[in-house]
Order: C-alpha cells, then sequence, then structure tokens
C-alpha cells in the first residue's frame, strides 16, 4: 500500500520564484487497485508523482509504500515511474538493450534479464522480432511501447504511468491502453494513472483523485465524480462525451459504458 | 476561389533501409476561407502533407499549388512562404524568444519589416489572442494553451491567408484545448483558410470538411456529418464516433426509427423527442 499523508511541497522556497506546488496531500493507494490523478496543467500532478516515486525530496508530510518511507532507497524497486513522452529518453541501438538497460544495473543475471525482456515485450504488444531493431526506426506507438517496456521489465510492484497516451493516434492509444490494462495490470501490479482524459478514467480507474491548484478536490469513483459537475469544472476538466450525451436527453442516470447509457435510455424510453 | 490545388502529389522519403512512399497520389482543392480538418492514423501522410503547403518537403511527383504558385518552383518559395503560417505540436519547440512580444515579431523581423509597422501587427496579434497582457513575460512562465496562443499570434502577426495547424493541441489539458480551438474558430471566422490536423474527432467536427487519410492517400472527403457517421468506415479505422452516433446506432437495432444524420447529442434528443 502507498500511503501519502499531509503532503505539501513549495518549489524555491525564500526566492521570488517560490510556489506552492501541493497543499495538505492525503491518500492510499490499494495493492491491485488502479488509481488517477487527473487535474489541469500546473495542479500538482507531476510533482506529485515525483514525491510518490522518491525523486524529489519530502518536506512536509509523510509518504509510506509497504511500510518503507520513501526516502528510502529501497522503494526504488518497488515503483516505476514513466513520464511523458517516454520515447524521448530512449538510447540504445537495439529494441532489446534498451529495455534491458534498467534489470542490468540492478545486477541481474544474463538469463534473468532476457527472460523479462522476453516478458516485457509481450506484455505491451511488441512482436519479438523487433527485438535487434533500431527503437529509432520504430513507429510512434511502438517506441512509446519500448519505453514502457524497459520500465515493466524492473517488475515494478507501483506503476505510475503519465498520460501514457498523450499524441497518439485514436487506434494506438485504444491498443496501448488495452495492453495496459489488460496483460500489464493481470501481471498483479498497482497503477496510478495520471489523465485527463475522463474516458480513460471511466474505463481503467477504480478510484480518481482530482487535484486544483495543488489541493486535493475529490477523492472517489469515477461513477461518483461525473455527478458532481461543479468538481469537473473547477479541476477545468471535461465530463465524459456519456455524461454529456445523457445530460442532453434530460436523463439523471449514471452511465460509464455505452452498454450502460443504452440501457439506462431504453429504460426511460420504456417508461414513457 | 480555390486557393491550394494538389495534383496527383507523391512524397517518398528515401533512406538506406528502404523508400517510404508517405505520399501517394493525392489530389485535392481548398476554396479561399474553407476550413478543413485532416485526420488519419500515424503514418497514414498527415504530417507530410503539412509540410508541403508551405515547401517544407516538395513533391516527389505531382504538383501543389499554393495561391497560383508552383510551391516547387524556387522563386515562389518566399512568397509561399508569406502566405502560409503554420503552428506545430509542441509548443515549447516553436517558441524562439526569452519575452512573449519579442517572439511573436520574430517572423515578421525576417521579413523586413519597418520597426513600427512591427509594433503595431505584434500589439494587434497579441490582442487577438487575448495575450496583451502577458507581452512581457517569459513563455516559459505561461500554460501550455497560453504558449500556443502565442505561438498563433505569430502566425496571425504575418498576415498569411492560411494557416496549417499540425495537432497543435495534442499536448495540451483540455482547458488548453477548448482555447486553441476557440482561436482557430474566430481565425475562419475572419476569413482565414485553416487546414487542421488532429485526432481528436470532436475537434475535427468544428471544420466545414473532413479528409481521412490511410496509407498516404485521402480515403474519405465530405462534411464532418458524412464522415462521423459513417459508423463502420470509422470503426475500421480506429477512430472513436461521437457518443450521440453510436448510441443513435444501437437504438436503431433495438427497433428505434431515427434519421441516419444524427450527429450530435442534441439532435438525438429532437429525433427522440
Amino acid at each position: 500500500m502507498i500511503s501519502v499523508k499531509n503532503v505539501s511541497y513549495t518549489y524555491m522556497t525564500g526566492t521570488p520564484f517560490e510556489k506552492t506546488a501541493l497543499k495538505n496531500i492525503s491518500f492510499d493507494v490499494a495493492e491491485g487497485e488502479v488509481l488517477a490523478i487527473a487535474g489541469h496543467t500546473g495542479s500538482g500532478k507531476s510533482t506529485l508523482i515525483q514525491i510518490v516515486a522518491g525523486l524529489i525530496e519530502l518536506t512536509s508530510g509523510t509518504v509510506e509504500i509497504d511500510g518503507l518511507s520513501v526516502a528510502d532507497k529501497k522503494i526504488r524497486r518497488l515503483v516505476g515511474i514513466v513520464f511523458q513522452y517516454p520515447e524521448h529518453q530512449l538510447f540504445e541501438e537495439t529494441v532489446e538493450s534498451d529495455i534491458a538497460f534498467g534489470p542490468k544495473n540492478f545486477g541481474l543475471s544474463e538469463a534473468e534479464i532476457s527472460a523479462r525482456v522476453d516478458e516485457a515485450m509481450r506484455q505491451v504488444g511488441l512482436d519479438a522480432a523487433l527485438k535487434k531493431s533500431s527503437p529509432f526506426e520504430l513507429s510512434g506507438g511502438q517506441r512509446r511501447r519500448v519505453a514502457i517496456a524497459g520500465i515493466l521489465a524492473l517488475k515494478p510492484k507501483y506503476l505510475i504511468l503519465d498520460e501514457p497516451t498523450a499524441g497518439l493516434d485514436p487506434l494506438a492509444k485504444k491498443n496501448l491502453l488495452n495492453e495496459i490494462f489488460g496483460d500489464v495490470k493481470k501481471s498483479g501490479v498497482t497503477i496510478i494513472l495520471v489523465s485527463h482524459n475522463m474516458e480513460d478514467i471511466a474505463n481503467f480507474a477504480n478510484r480518481v483523485v482530482v487535484l486544483a491548484h495543488g489541493k486535493i478536490l475529490f477523492v472517489g469513483t469515477p461513477r461518483e465524480l461525473f455527478v458532481r459537475e461543479e468538481i469537473l469544472q473547477t479541476a477545468g476538466l471535461e465530463p465524459p462525451p456519456i455524461s454529456k450525451l445523457l445530460r442532453t436527453l434530460n436523463i439523471d442516470g449514471r452511465a460509464l459504458t455505452l452498454d450502460e447509457a443504452e440501457k439506462i435510455i431504453l429504460s426511460t424510453r420504456k417508461k414513457r | 476561389m480555390e486557393i491550394i490545388q494538389v495534383k496527383n502529389l507523391s512524397h517518398i522519403y528515401k533512406s538506406s533501409s528502404g523508400d517510404k512512399v508517405a505520399l501517394d497520389g493525392v489530389s485535392f482543392s481548398i476554396a479561399d476561407g474553407e476550413f478543413v480538418a485532416i485526420i488519419g492514423t500515424n503514418g497514414s501522410g498527415k504530417s507530410t502533407l503539412a509540410k508541403h503547403f508551405n515547401a517544407l518537403l516538395l513533391p516527389t511527383d505531382g504538383k501543389i499549388f499554393v495561391d497560383g504558385l508552383d510551391t516547387s518552383d524556387e522563386k515562389n518559395l518566399w512568397h509561399v512562404r508569406e502566405n502560409v503560417g503554420m503552428v506545430f505540436q509542441n509548443p515549447d519547440s516553436e517558441i524562439v524568444a526569452a519575452i512573449v512580444e519579442d517572439d511573436v515579431a520574430f517572423g515578421l523581423e525576417n521579413l523586413g519589416i519597418a520597426p513600427e509597422k512591427i509594433r503595431e501587427r505584434v500589439d494587434l496579434a497579441l490582442d487577438d489572442v487575448n495575450m496583451s497582457d502577458y507581452k512581457n513575460f517569459a513563455p516559459s512562465k505561461l500554460s501550455g494553451g497560453q504558449k500556443q496562443r502565442i505561438a498563433i499570434a505569430g502566425v496571425i502577426a504575418m498576415q498569411t491567408k492560411i494557416i496549417v495547424f499540425d495537432e497543435p493541441t495534442a499536448m495540451l489539458d483540455p482547458q488548453g484545448r477548448r482555447e486553441v480551438l476557440e482561436m482557430v474558430k474566430r481565425l475562419h471566422a475572419q476569413g482565414k483558410t485553416i487546414i487542421y490536423i488532429t485526432h481528436f474527432m470532436e475537434e475535427a467536427a468544428a471544420a466545414q470538411r473532413v479528409f481521412v487519410m490511410e496509407g498516404g492517400r485521402i480515403i474519405l472527403d465530405g462534411t464532418p456529418r458524412e464522415i462521423f457517421t459513417n459508423v463502420k468506415e470509422m470503426k475500421r479505422l480506429g477512430f472513436d464516433v461521437p457518443v450521440a452516433v453510436e448510441i443513435a446506432e444501437r437504438l436503431r437495432r433495438k427497433g428505434f426509427k431515427l434519421p441516419q444524420k444524427i450527429l450530435t447529442a442534441e439532435e438525438l434528443s429532437e429525433a427522440l423527442r
């Protein structure tokens, strides 16, 4: 479990550029769940995930991961973080060596590294035939997969994904999400998904934390969130298209999926 | 009047690992003042096409005429670029100056325009994108949406007839996306010709005409209504159709008699009444 308690963070304290990025943030992430973090640009999302991953030193509050303080170096093996546009960080000559880079630094055996590369590639839907290709010859969607596989090969217990589908076309986006929330999720990893796409949150998250101006506005299920229009508005987020449609149809129901929306519309039509 | 004419345009990227056909005999015309959105999967040729409009790329085969000028004729290059402004995906890689107003002025300085004229055009352009209050700010202190508006102001100041947007909202949050799309609609209302590449279907729906690209060709060309109610083809390409279209389709299967061309929630609501 990840437990975040009373975390505040200020950049450049004591200078004219001082900026409070987080104010009194508390929430838990349960093992095996998908927790989404949503908020506009500058809401503090990136600062928060870097604190949880131990990349920014805490100045106020506590973060514990499986009972260990986030300052403990051991947590580096528990938490994997995939930044936005992670493919910009690819640098090795082949797909295989890029994915193997992290596990190698962990000092694993050759056989273990090779097995982990194979498994990570399979999880993100990369064809094994691409192992010897240069990552720079691949399509955008494939490069993104290579970068994510590089983190999965570290077998983190907690995986933080910062806008994993930004900039991908709709088909590549759909495929990647299906892989992350299919094969990757099945491996038992706990996922923190940073996103401002309410549709993705509706489809994949168990719970969602909404941040605005460094504060938590809401913690709960997507279903609870999408009827709280004032929260979405304050946070600069768009309700998912299905919620908007039901509102236009003057139907006071909660639907996350098209199937649910269809059922609700059919039931209101029959009643009339 | 047609401001852009593309005739049998092909573009082949040559590399040691083999040639790649990015555009495969594309032909179309765009009228002066038209707002055209281009959608398609990555690698379908959208960005390659975009770079032909201001001669950043030249055709391997075929021709493209901008305002009647052949882009592959070197003596037309200057005039073509004076007519076509470009806004790209990543605002951070477009912004060159340390102060907002310097950035907006950059293109004008290159055109050799008199300083007092530059002053005037920069002020107007910043006013146009509602960023006058930020003219002395460092661009790095702005949000993504604000940075894109600065990039757009730079193009407005150039007073080009045509503006090409290549996924301008891909890196923005919902608020930033709204700001940019509003700006684009306004530019269109002012008479600019807009070519707008996007992965967001709701943005493409704001255009008058939509091209769908696949494998270096334009496979569909129609109004947003014609394109987005073509559920079968949209699904084959992996695109989402608007929720209202999807729900209308499902209700028809359940025996509801609904018109074929429902596109928006409002229209569905009307039809169900």
